[in-house]
């Protein structure tokens, strides 16, 4: 018998409130609700959440690995973007 | 039977349903049909582990005679363990497996809903504990009842004999003996028939909607509680107990 697999879904997990979603992983299933409860049993086991993000990995659109040149490379040489031409006045700790 | 000893007691049988359902669970691990789901049931056995280690200890420290949550555990023959008959009996398929757990937990959660508000304050804050483990596994079980029920004609063939097969052993869980029926009225117990009620609520709405038929009334096995078991809890045991028996204390 041919086993269909299920589809790939990504994993975003959010470690706290304030912070962002991050990537954590990816896993198999057969739709949404059960790819949001695979990823509670698979990837918040130890504490590692407070909030779930999961989304089918071929509704992603990704940028091209064969145009990286066109896509980051035009960023390199303008310097002028990083704020590193600020002075930073006497008594500002956290900047 | 005293008030105390009826205590003792009852928590000995939420520790065994505890500790003989992870077991049949820990059998399943590596035998699962997706990782994923491999997972699930790993954790909930965890939770089951947790739950009765928790209970166990419990006991022990209540009864007073020194008996350490292992004692309890692995020590004690077929007979002196009170777990209910649905518990014990095998994984069979994925189906099966699936049954078992959903009736059972459809129960555990509404009777330990009812043990947070018993007047003993280590059993309350077991069940407040517990009873969001259960929860989840309520959600999961029910998500893959209606998933199979209307599923494929096949899958809903499949669950259907599974809870066919399964009912005659849910009749126990309600029947209530002179344990239950002290914790109910001297700790402020579960009230069997309420709970009877409220599952059967339960179960009805989920079998709907898995467009499965519940069976007919029909006999019922019972006989766990009381320690009279079928064939299949003497080989659970004989695994389970073999470590601890052949080297008594033996740790990690």
């Amino acid at each position: 018998m041919s086993k269909q697999e299920w589809p790939l879904y990504e994993v975003f997990i959010r470690t706290k409130s304030g912070l962002s979603h991050r990537h954590a992983g990816s896993l198999h299933a057969a739709d949404d609700e059960m790819a949001l409860d695979n990823a509670r049993d698979t990837y918040t086991r130890r504490c590692e959440g407070v909030s779930l993000w999961v989304v089918r990995s071929d509704r992603i659109v990704a940028s091209d690995p064969a145009e990286t040149s066109a896509f980051f490379e035009p960023a390199e040489d303008k310097i002028y973007r990083h704020p590193t031409f600020y002075k930073i006045p006497d008594g500002v700790e956290n900047l | 039977m005293n008030a105390d000893e009826a205590l003792i007691a009852y928590i000995l049988r939420l520790a065994d349903n505890a500790l003989i359902l992870s077991q049949r669970m820990v059998e399943l691990v590596a035998a699962e049909p997706e990782l994923e789901e491999e997972l699930a049931n790993a954790n909930f056995a965890l939770d089951f582990i947790g739950q009765a280690r928790m209970l166990y200890t419990l006991a022990g420290e209540r009864e007073g005679q020194g008996r350490s949550e292992d004692d309890l555990a692995f020590m004690r023959d077929e007979h002196e363990f009170r777990n209910l008959l649905l518990l014990e009996q095998p994984n069979g398929h994925f189906g099966d497996a699936l049954l078992r757990q959903f009736l059972f937990e459809v129960f555990y959660e509404h009777l330990l809903d009812a043990l947070t508000r018993c007047s003993d304050q280590g059993l309350c804050a077991i069940a407040e504990r517990a009873i969001k483990e259960v929860r989840y596994h309520k959600r999961h079980n029910s998500m893959w009842m209606v998933r199979l029920g209307d599923g494929t004609e096949l899958s809903h063939d499949r669950i259907q004999q599974s809870l066919d097969d399964a009912w005659r052993f849910t009749g126990e869980m309600f029947v209530a003996d002179e344990i239950d029926i002290s914790i109910q009225e001297r700790f402020n117990g579960p009230d069997l028939s309420n709970i009877q009620k409220l599952w059967r609520q339960d179960v009805e709405k989920t079998v709907a909607e898995a467009t499965l038929t519940l069976p007919d009334d029909q006999w019922m096995a019972s006989g766990g509680k009381q320690g009279q078991h079928s064939e299949h809890l003497g080989f659970l045991l004989a695994e389970m107990q073999y470590l601890q028996r052949s080297f008594p204390g033996a740790s990690w």
